[in-house]
C-alpha cells in the first residue's frame, strides 16, 4: 500500500479518476471478442471459468505483478443461501484466476451494512478468499476512505473512497443481483456504493441520481454478476431463504449500465424499471441497448 | 509451605487475577472466549450477590464462596481476588519504588466514613436504585477504568501500528473506528480513577478500608474470622518493620494490635519481619482486638437512614441523546420516546436497572458498539448503566453476545433464535419527516436494514415506495433508526419497551417461480 502522507494521497486519489478511465481506455483497446458474456445452468465457479475464457482469459484483465482488487457484496451477516452476499465460491475463483495470471496481490474487501467481521465471517467470504490465496481487507475504518470529487455527477460532486479502489491496478467489480427495498434492485452499480463511506448522502440526495453519479467515477475493469442464487423479495437483507431463488445465472461485462439492464431482465423486470440504469446512460457511462451489442450466451449443465 | 510464602502466592494469584480481567475488559477484538468471563468473573462479589437474587444456583454462588473465605481467612478477596484492589497494589508498589510513599504508618480506622457509606449503599438499594453501589463497587470501577478510559488508547494504539503494518501489506491488525466515545460518559470513571490512584499513591489501600462497600462489609466479618495476623510479644522487638510495610495501616506497633477489619491479607508484615513474630493464626473464634467507638456506629445507622430517604426522592428520568445536527430542517424536530431500550436478555427496563452495576463489560464484547454507557437515559440512578445507542450503531440481529458475558444477571443467556424474538422496543415511522415525502426522491434506508421486514417498503406516488411498519414483527434492534439519513432526529425511531415482548416471527409466504426456459435477452 501507498506510503506517502495524507496530502500527497488525497491529491493522488484526485488524480486516480483519470488513471481508472486510462486503463479503462486500455482494456477497450484489447477489444474483447464480447460486449456481454451471459452464462447460466452451471455450479458459480464453473460459469465464471466458462464466461472468462469466452473473453479470453483473466490475462485480458490482469497483468502480472498487478494490484488487484475484488469487491464483492459482503453486506450482511448471513449464510450463502440467504443470496445476500456474493457467492464465496465465485469470489474464490476469480482471486485464484488473478493470482494465477501473475497478480502481485488481490484484495477484497467490502464496507458491510451489517457487522464486518460477522459479514465477512458468515458470507464464507473470508475463508475462501483466503484459502484462494487472496488479502481480505477491512473496510470499516473512515481511515481507509479518502476524498475525491465527482466531476460528472449531477448531485453527488464528493466522495471518500476506499484507498484500495484509487490504489490498485485493476478493480473488479462482483456484485450479487437482488431485490432492493430503496433502489428497486441491488446490482453493479449499487455495489459500488460499498467503496464509499459517507453512504448516508446519498439516500438523503436523490438515490438514483447519486448510484449514476458515482458510476462515472472509476469504471471497474470487469464487472461479474452473480445470479446463482437470487434474493427475490425483501432486499437487499432478506429476511429468510424463502426470500431466496436458485436461479444458476452468471453476467459478465465492462460495461455497468449494460450489465444492470441485462440482469434486471434475469430478475423479470424491464430496465426502465430500475432508475439509475437510465440516468447513468445519460450520463454516458454505457449502454442499456443489449440488442446492439455482442452477447455470448453460453448455457451450461443438462 | 512456610509463611513468608503466603505473599509470594498472594502475588500470583493477584496478577493472574487482574490480567484476566483486564483481559475482558479491553478486548476490542473479540480475542477472549466468551465463556471465560463467567469463569473469570465467578468470584467477583457485588455481580455474584446480583446473579445470584435473579438465578440462585451454584453457577451464581461465588459471593458465598468468598463469604466462606473470608470468615476463615479475613479479607483476601481484597488482595487475591479483587481487580481494583490489586491495581491499587500496583500503584502503591510504583509509589514505594518511586519514594513517593517511603513507610506506611498506623493511622486509625475513619468509622465514620465507611459505616455510613456501607449504611447509604445498602440502604440506597431499597429506596433509588444501584447507583451509589455502582459508584463504589470495586470491580465495577475497575472495569470502567479499563472499559471506558483504557480501552479507547489501546484502541488509538492499535490503529497506529494498523497503519504501519498496511503499508507493509500485512492486514493482521486492522483499523477501528471509535465513533462511540462521549466525554460525558467518561466523565464519573476519570473521576474514580482519580480518586483511586491518588488515594492509593498516598495512602495504600484507603479507599478499600474507607470507600469500598465490599471492603468495609467484608472487614465486618474478618473480625472473626479462623486465621487473623497476630504478633507474638515474647519475640517482637518492635522494630517496626511489618506496620512500615502495611498498606492498610492497621498494625499498631505500640499496643501489638492488628485491626483485622481492615486488614486486607496481603502478607507483607509476615515477609517482613526479622524475627518471624509476626504471623497468621488461628483464633479460636474469639472476639479480636478492634478499635471502634460506639458513637459512630449510632452515627451510620442515622446518616444512612437520612441519605437514603434523600436518594428515594430521585426519580427516574428519560433524556434524548443528542447527536450532531445536519442541515436538514425535518431532523430538528425532536421525536417523543417514552423509554430508553434496555439490551436483549434485560427483560425490562426495571430488571435491567435493577441488576447492572454498569462495569461494561457488555460495552466492551459488543461487536457493533450499540451498548453505550447511559448519561441520564435511565434517569439520575441509572447513570453509566448501557443502553441501545442507535445513534451509534444497531444491534446486530444473529448475536447475543452481552447476554454471554453479564456476570450480574441483569442481561440474562438468550438463544440466538429468542433473541431474535425479543422485542425490546417498537418502531414509530413519522411519515412527514422521511425523505421520500419530503424530496420525493427513493430512500429505503430503513427497510434496507430491517432484519424482519418490519419496516417495508410500500408504493408510493411517482413509482416511489415509502415505509410502512408493522410492529408486532419489530424487535426494536434500532437498524432502521440508525440508518435514517434524517438526522439528528430521524424520521423513524424505536421507542423502548419498558418491559420487553415477544414478537411475532415474520410470516414466510412461498414464492411464485417462473422457470425461465430461455436468455431473457
Amino acid at each position: 500500500m501507498n506510503s506517502v502522507g495524507f496530502g500527497v494521497l488525497s491529491g493522488a486519489a484526485l488524480s486516480m479518476g483519470n488513471l481508472g478511465e486510462a486503463f479503462a481506455m486500455e482494456s477497450h483497446a484489447m477489444q474483447l471478442p464480447y460486449d456481454l458474456v451471459a452464462i447460466k445452468g452451471g455450479e458459480a465457479a464453473e460459469m465464471f471459468d466458462k464466461g472468462i475464457a469466452s473473453l479470453g482469459g483473466i490475462k485480458q484483465f490482469v497483468k502480472a505483478n498487478q494490484t488487484v482488487v475484488v469487491k464483492p457484496n459482503i453486506g450482511w451477516d448471513a449464510t450463502p443461501e440467504r443470496g445476500a452476499n456474493t457467492n464465496p465460491a465465485l469470489v474464490a475463483r476469480i482471486v485464484e484466476q488473478c493470482k494465477m495470471a501473475g497478480a502481485k496481490t488481490v484484495y477484497v474487501f467490502d464496507n458491510p451494512v451489517a457487522e464486518w467481521t460477522r459479514s465477512y465471517k458468515n458470507s464464507g467470504i473470508e475463508d475462501a478468499v483466503k484459502k484462494a490465496g487472496g488479502t481480505m481487507v477491512s473496510g470499516k475504518s473512515e481511515g481507509y476512505y479518502h476524498a475525491v470529487t465527482v466531476p460528472k455527477g449531477k448531485r453527488l460532486k464528493n466522495a471518500k473512497v476506499h484507498e484500495l479502489i484509487l490504489e490498485s491496478d485493476v478493480f473488479i467489480n462482483v456484485p450479487v443481483l437482488k431485490s432492493h427495498g430503496g433502489s428497486t434492485l441491488s446490482i453493479a452499480m449499487k455495489n459500488m456504493m460499498g467503496i464509499v463511506w459517507d453512504r448516508e448522502f446519498w439516500h438523503s440526495n436523490d438515490l438514483h441520481q447519486c448510484i449514476a453519479d458515482f458510476a462515472t467515477f472509476r469504471k471497474p475493469d470487469l464487472n461479474i454478476v452473480d445470479a446463482y442464487r437470487v434474493m427475490k423479495r425483501n432486499g437487499p437483507r432478506g429476511v429468510s431463504v424463502a426470500d431466496v431463488v436458485t436461479m444458476k445465472y452468471q453476467l459478465m461485462s465492462t460495461d455497468l449500465v449494460a450489465i444492470d439492464a441485462a440482469a434486471t431482465k434475469v430478475f423479470g423486470l424491464d430496465p426502465k424499471q430500475l432508475k439509475h440504469v437510465g440516468l447513468a446512460e445519460q450520463l454516458g457511462v454505457g449502454s442499456s441497448n443489449i440488442e446492439a451489442m455482442r452477447v455470448n450466451r453460453i448455457t451450461m449443465g443438462a | 509451605m512456610k509463611q513468608k510464602h503466603l505473599r509470594i502466592l498472594r502475588i500470583i494469584t493477584s496478577i493472574a487475577f487482574l490480567l484476566l480481567i483486564s483481559a475482558l475488559f479491553i478486548d476490542f477484538r473479540e480475542m477472549v472466549p466468551t465463556t471465560w468471563a463467567h469463569n473469570v468473573l465467578f468470584l467477583q462479589f457485588v455481580p455474584s450477590v446480583l446473579n445470584f437474587i435473579t438465578l440462585p444456583a451454584l453457577a451464581a454462588a461465588g459471593f458465598i464462596v468468598v463469604l466462606i473465605l473470608t470468615l476463615l481467612f479475613g479479607r483476601a478477596y481484597c488482595s487475591f481476588l479483587c481487580p481494583l484492589g490489586v491495581f491499587q497494589d500496583v500503584v502503591a508498589w510504583f509509589s514505594k519504588a518511586t519514594k513517593v510513599v517511603k513507610r506506611y504508618k498506623f493511622k486509625k480506622a475513619l468509622n465514620y466514613l465507611r459505616y455510613p457509606l456501607l449504611g447509604i449503599t445498602i440502604v440506597s438499594l431499597f429506596f433509588g436504585g444501584l447507583f451509589i453501589l455502582n459508584l463504589l463497587d470495586p470491580y465495577s470501577v475497575f472495569g470502567r477504568i479499563f472499559s471506558d478510559l483504557i480501552r479507547p488508547w489501546l484502541v488509538a494504539a492499535n490503529n497506529g501500528l494498523a497503519s504501519l503494518l498496511e503499508k507493509a501489506d500485512v492486514y493482521f491488525l486492522y483499523r477501528i473506528d471509535f465513533s462511540f466515545f462521549t466525554w460525558r460518559t467518561v466523565l464519573i470513571p476519570a473521576f474514580m480513577v482519580a480518586l483511586v490512584i491518588g488515594l492509593s499513591l498516598l495512602y495504600g489501600r484507603l479507599y478499600c478500608n474507607t470507600v469500598c462497600p465490599v471492603g468495609t462489609l467484608l472487614g465486618l466479618l474478618s473480625r472473626i474470622s479462623f486465621f487473623r495476623i497476630k504478633m507474638d510479644p515474647s519475640t517482637c522487638t518492635k522494630c517496626g518493620k511489618c506496620s512500615f510495610a502495611c498498606k492498610s495501616t492497621c498494625i499498631n506497633i505500640k499496643t501489638l494490635g492488628v485491626d483485622f477489619s481492615r486488614c486486607v491479607a496481603c502478607y507483607n508484615c509476615i515477609s517482613v519481619c526479622p524475627e518471624s513474630s509476626i504471623r497468621y493464626e488461628r483464633s479460636i473464634w474469639k472476639k479480636a482486638k478492634i478499635e471502634v467507638t460506639d458513637s459512630s456506629k449510632r452515627d451510620f445507622i442515622g446518616k444512612s437512614f437520612f441519605y437514603g430517604l434523600a436518594l428515594a426522592g430521585i426519580s427516574r428520568k428519560v433524556m434524548a441523546v443528542e447527536v450532531e445536527v445536519k442541515d436538514r430542517p425535518a431532523g430538528h424536530i425532536p421525536n417523543k420516546k417514552n423509554n430508553p431500550v434496555s439490551p436483549p436478555g434485560s427483560i425490562s427496563i426495571r430488571h435491567f436497572t435493577d441488576r447492572c452495576t454498569a462495569c461494561h463489560l457488555c460495552v466492551t464484547n459488543c461487536p457493533t458498539k450499540v451498548l453505550q454507557p447511559s448519561f441520564l437515559e435511565y434517569g439520575f440512578t441509572g447513570m453509566m448503566q448501557p443502553h441501545m445507542n442507535y445513534a451509534v450503531e444497531y444491534c446486530n440481529f444473529e448475536c447475543t453476545k452481552c447476554s454471554e458475558v453479564c456476570p450480574t444477571g441483569a442481561i440474562l443467556p438468550l438463544t440466538v433464535e429468542d433473541k431474535k424474538l425479543t422485542q425490546m422496543g417498537k418502531v414509530q415511522f413519522i411519515k412527514e419527516k422521511c425523505i421520500v415525502y419530503t424530496d420525493n426522491t427513493a430512500c429505503g434506508s430503513c427497510s434496507e436494514h430491517c432484519p424482519t421486514q418490519a419496516v417495508k417498503m410500500v408504493p408510493y406516488k411517482n413509482n416511489l415506495t415509502i415505509p410502512e411498519t408493522v410492529n408486532d414483527i419489530c424487535i426494536g434492534c434500532g437498524a432502521c433508526e440508525f440508518a435514517c439519513p434524517v438526522k439528528p432526529h430521524t424520521s423513524i425511531f424505536v421507542d423502548g419497551n419498558a418491559v420487553h415482548e415477544v414478537a411475532k416471527k415474520p410470516s414466510i409466504e412461498a414464492l411464485e417461480v417462473e422457470e425461465q426456459e430461455e436468455f431473457p435477452f
